[in-house]
């Protein structure tokens, strides 16, 4: 079955085209989109069956020969990716059934996420660098419709700001790909590994990969291009904020990944020096915004843009112990973001507000609560048997490996200053003299504490678990580190 | 007060048929020549456009009883489904068939599958032009 690889991204697609017939019929709606999402999780772990026993997988679309027609390949980081980003997706959908408001989800509000998952894994399974470019404007397009979703003033206000640098930072995209393909002559991601270590002028070359860096720094928020994202992040409702927090600076991190371990090698000694400093600035900044704001959204927030520095700074130093940390790490902080801003959309609805000042003693009326979110922070600031550990771990062993040490210590220093950042929270809103909550209905409760509480689960599995799932990651890091899998998988005949 | 626009509507009655017919020779043109789905999609929306000018928006919802949301469905449907139906044959996504046919009045064609994914977008086309019109239109 050759077309395997591409289910995760046709089954969203199709259930979302359907969706869009019958938008008022709410039953209808709700059941078919968490079938599509759970159908979609299940085609990625068949594939990522297939991918562990037979390799990287890749097919030509239309049956043309490699370098000529769009390839998708599978290799194991985006079949990760996938699972990742299907699994969340299916808990956004359920937690989304009690908080998202009937009028949204009467208003084609699961169509567009199910397009979201089309765009999100089609970006991560692509070959193709043009192609990579049109699933990202399909995941921004949907984007676009989730953050407005609604029409509240504030949403009005940032989706602008939000549309204004993602059209510059695509436009500035093409121009990216318009140089490349006149310099390489081709667009196919594998065609272009092979092409570029034969070009003599790096000079060009290294410009076009500083130009790629600044498109997906838009998309990822890294250091001087993230002033977008607070923001725009903070004026959806929890469950899009949730989707947009787990997935889509991902894409943009996948992106970077992907091109400076490909093929963008031809000058380390710049180029990935130049990521190594931006990814320590990237991680400074986001600390100042995390102590910050007493917003619970906000705080959170700003540690996506740490989580972006760090993952970084483990692809910028290109060994194995950094390459495997970077995504052990990316995938841990897609499930720990949606989790945690699960938890915080709880307590939000809760008290009523997200000003953590207006917060304080839920830790007696809602014990089983309080001690997910401190599990939640725990994994966050990477606490040992938590899953935020192994990533990190192996991160700060490749720094040292690698020629920035001194970035490694950033790393440990500001772990501290994550931990204290999101256990403020813990201590306003759990502990001290308790505050009138908002009355809520034991089932609407449940309906959305559920797939939180599971979600938090799933997360300790991954840390406690994680030498069950080390096979797969090095598995991953092998594809990253030895381009030549990935060339001869897509170039095979 | 409405200005009498009989020269308007006359003349409409008979250009959008010229505009429709010139929209699905181009769209059946887009094999071999320029054109396509999407220009043939354009087109057809301007045709319909020219009738919602010349007359209302309500008068043109009675002509054609459209749910243009649902049309762009349908449309995304075609379009995967022809590209999907290669998953069938255990071939590459997106993998066309064509074939010679000997049709009735036109003699030998080729019929290609490509087709029925141009219709796709057309439909597409067609059903997000016309909801982008109709929304900002209706808007009070």
């Amino acid at each position: 079955m050759s077309n395997l690889l591409l289910f995760p991204i046709i089954i969203p697609l199709i259930f979302a085209t359907v969706l869009m017939i019958f938008p008022k019929n709410l039953k209808m709606q709700r059941w078919i989109a968490v079938i599509g999402a759970a159908s979609t999780f299940v085609a990625g772990l068949f594939l990522l069956a297939k991918v562990q026993s037979d390799g990287v997988q890749a097919v030509t679309l239309g049956s043309w020969p490699a370098p000529f027609g769009i390839s998708m390949v599978s290799d194991m980081l985006s079949v990760l990716l996938v699972l990742s980003s299907s699994l969340i997706t299916l808990f956004v959908v359920v937690y989304s059934y009690s908080t998202i408001g009937i009028k949204r989800e009467q208003s084609y509000y699961y169509p567009a996420v199910l397009f979201l998952m089309t765009g999100v894994n089609g970006a991560f399974t692509t070959g193709d660098i043009f192609n990579l470019f049109v699933f990202v404007e399909v995941l921004l397009m949907a984007s676009y419709a989730l953050i407005v979703h609604g029409g509240e003033k504030p949403q009005l206000r940032e989706s602008i700001k939000y549309l204004l640098v993602n059209i510059i930072s695509s436009a500035l995209f093409v121009a990216a790909v318009a140089f490349l393909y006149s310099v390489t002559g081709t667009l196919n991601m594998a065609d272009l590994a092979v092409k570029i270590p034969e070009i003599e002028a790096t000079g060009i070359l290294t410009v076009i990969a500083v130009m790629f860096l600044v498109v997906f720094g838009f998309k990822a928020a890294i250091f001087p291009l993230y002033f977008w994202l607070p923001g725009s992040y903070h004026a959806p409702p929890v469950p899009i904020l949730a989707l947009f927090g787990a997935l889509l600076t991902k894409v943009g991190v996948y992106a970077i990944m992907r091109t400076y371990t490909l093929f963008f090698t031809m000058n380390i000694g710049f180029t990935h020096e130049l990521l190594a400093i931006i990814a320590i600035l990237t991680i400074l900044a986001g600390c100042v915004g995390a102590l910050a704001y007493f917003d619970v959204k906000k705080i959170i927030i700003y540690n996506i843009i740490i989580a972006v520095g760090v993952i970084l700074f483990g692809v910028s130093q290109m060994n194995e112990a950094g390459i495997e940390g970077s995504i052990f790490y990316l995938i841990h902080d897609m499930l720990i973001k949606a989790a945690l801003f699960f938890l915080v959309g709880i307590v939000a609805v809760l008290f009523g507000t997200t000003n953590l000042r207006k917060m304080g003693g839920l830790i007696k009326t809602y014990p089983v609560l309080g001690w997910s979110y401190l599990v939640a922070a725990f994994g966050l600031a990477g606490i040992p048997p938590l899953s935020g550990f192994p990533g990190k771990l192996l991160i700060v062993q490749g720094g040292f490996e690698g020629p920035q040490f001194w970035g490694s210590i950033v790393i440990l220093a500001t772990s501290l200053i994550v931990l204290l950042s999101v256990v403020r929270i813990f201590i306003y809103a759990f502990w001290g003299e308790p505050v009138e909550t908002v009355p809520l209905k034991k089932s609407s409760y449940y309906q959305m504490f559920t797939p939180t509480v599971v979600l938090v689960a799933i997360t300790v599995f991954f840390g406690v678990g994680a030498e069950l799932f080390m096979p797969f990651i090095s598995g991953a890091g092998e594809v990253l580190l030895n381009p030549s899998i990935y060339i001869d998988a897509v170039l095979k005949e | 007060m409405r200005t009498n626009d009989v020269m308007l509507q006359t003349a409409t009655k008979v250009v959008t048929f010229i505009i429709l017919l010139f929209a699905v020779h181009i769209f059946f043109a887009g094999h071999y020549t320029p054109g396509g789905g999407f220009v043939g999609g354009l087109l057809t929306t301007s045709a319909i456009v020219l009738l919602m000018l010349a007359f209302d928006m309500n008068t043109v919802r009675k002509i054609l009883p459209i749910n243009y949301v649902v049309m762009t469905a349908v449309g995304l449907l075609l379009a995967v489904g022809t590209a999907a139906a290669s998953i069938v044959f255990d071939v590459p996504f997106f993998t066309h068939a064509y074939d010679y046919f000997d049709l009735p009045l036109l003699g030998e064609t080729s019929l290609h599958s490509a087709m029925l994914f141009d219709a796709g977008v057309y439909l597409v086309v067609v059903g997000v032009t016309m909801t982008i019109i109709q929304t900002i239109g209706e808007d009070e």
